[in-house]
């Protein structure tokens, strides 16, 4: 593994050692304290994002080593009209390992290409975000113990909603997966993710717009946020940002073990009366965040 | 009107009227230092008419692309002045700066001079998606 630019990039023996190194790391972090005491990253930040940066850094302290980087647009050389790929091959030349998150689709493709020091994809647009994933997997294996035999909910934005897209596709991979896909009809599945991912690995799902219709069956329950910066159109986000929100109430008919999700941040779709429900895990998923990134980068650089 | 037949090369025939000059732009048969004939409106017992392309030389000029222009297109494969090959070539696995990404949210649309890759992910529908991206591109 040169690189993470995609989920599918990674094999499940791969996903499986990352999280076999994560679950290390949290058990003995006074072994990781030094890892990378020489090492440097770079964030690259193109679009605002606290969370992933701060994990980022977090993790890469935590490894002893180092930070560097931007978090806007307008604080980089790209102000300037640097091209991606001329600034990537300059910030290599300063950083062991460039962790990019980039507005446009396909970014992180562009600079492993023109890179000669790891890329991690910390996002690029609508299309991937396989640390979120890693993070989302790392989750469900720490709660639930298992990545396989689950039935799976995923709720709100399905259609531009990139954490669900490569959740979908990393989950399809185990057995005995189930999807119930919660959304309203103007924010669906793609077909292609249907067509390439479900229906390719016979994967069997269900696609409602009722929230409360199938919370019974569900062991884990995947909830998102509706991304203002994906719409061109600000009457359609209007519309549709608070269709869901999840309250202690519609709660009730969940399972005892089930496992709330939500990459964060968000706005209303979780209400703050589920924060003290002991099923609600998005902030512990937020933590394992760290730790499965501080596997990538320990991975990446092929540090042992 | 005569055109003289080749003794060794390529005949790309049944090419819908019309598109034979699209053709010679994307195979760049421009850049070949060999006789070329294009045949505009021949006669053609299926259609009507039709247009007939003949190089006459065999160069490793990637003719793949044919599939993805018209699939109805056969490639006869010319040696010692006879027919030694007739096929009407696949879809290609990748199309590399045929389609241009229509995303403006792919990065495509912004930075300059990258090639544009399209990759063949439904071989039955004939989809292809950008590389970058991964939305259908046609």
């Amino acid at each position: 593994m040169k690189h993470l630019i995609d989920i599918k990039d990674l094999s499940t023996q791969e996903i499986d050692e990352l999280i076999l190194i994560a679950k290390d790391i949290m058990n003995n972090k006074d072994k990781y304290l030094k890892k990378c005491d020489t090492k440097k990253l770079a964030t690259l930040f193109y679009e605002p994002s606290t969370r992933t940066r701060l994990s980022f850094e977090a993790a890469m302290l935590e490894l002893g080593g180092n930070v560097l980087g931007f978090s806007s647009a307008n604080s980089s050389s790209a102000s300037k009209g640097e091209s991606l790929s001329d600034t990537i091959r300059v910030v290599g030349g300063y950083a062991d390992i460039i962790a990019l998150r980039h507005p446009k689709e396909g970014a992180a493709m562009v600079a492993a290409s023109k890179s000669e020091v790891p890329i991690i994809n910390a996002g690029d647009g609508g299309h991937s975000h396989p640390t979120q994933t890693l993070t989302d997997l790392l989750t469900i294996k720490c709660e639930k113990g298992r990545l396989d035999n689950l039935t799976i909910g995923v709720c709100g934005d399905l259609k531009f909603g990139r954490t669900v897209h490569s959740l979908i596709t990393a989950m399809s991979r185990y057995k005995k997966i189930k999807f119930v896909l919660i959304s309203p009809k103007e924010l669906k599945t793609p077909e292609y993710i249907k067509e390439n991912v479900l229906k390719k690995n016979n994967i069997e799902f269900i696609e409602t717009n009722d929230i409360e219709e199938y919370l019974s069956d569900l062991d884990i329950l995947y909830m998102t946020r509706v991304q203002k910066e994906r719409f061109f159109n600000e009457d359609d986000y209007v519309r549709l940002k608070d269709y869901y929100i999840l309250n202690k109430e519609k709660l009730e008919k969940g399972k005892e073990d089930l496992c709330i999700m939500h990459p964060l941040p968000r706005v209303n779709e979780i209400a703050v009366d589920v924060d003290d429900d002991k099923r609600a895990c998005y902030f512990k998923q937020a933590k394992y965040g760290k730790y499965i990134r501080m596997a990538l980068i320990l991975r990446l650089l092929e540090i042992e | 009107m005569n055109i003289d037949s080749i003794k060794n090369g390529y005949v790309i025939d049944h090419i819908q009227a019309g598109k034979s000059l699209e053709i010679y732009k994307y195979l760049n048969l421009g850049e070949l230092d060999t006789q070329v004939a294009i045949i505009k409106n021949a006669r053609s017992k299926k259609s009507g008419k039709k247009d007939i392309i003949k190089i006459d030389e065999h160069t490793d000029i990637n003719l793949d692309i044919l599939g993805y222009i018209d699939p109805n297109i056969t490639v006869n494969k010319i040696i010692d002045g006879k027919i030694v090959e007739k096929y009407h070539p696949k879809l290609p696995k990748e199309l590399i700066n045929i389609i241009k990404c229509k995303n403006p949210r792919c990065i495509t649309s912004v930075e300059k001079d990258l090639i544009h890759i399209c990759e063949l992910t439904d071989e039955k529908k004939g989809i292809y998606r950008c590389k970058y991206c991964e939305e259908q591109v046609n």
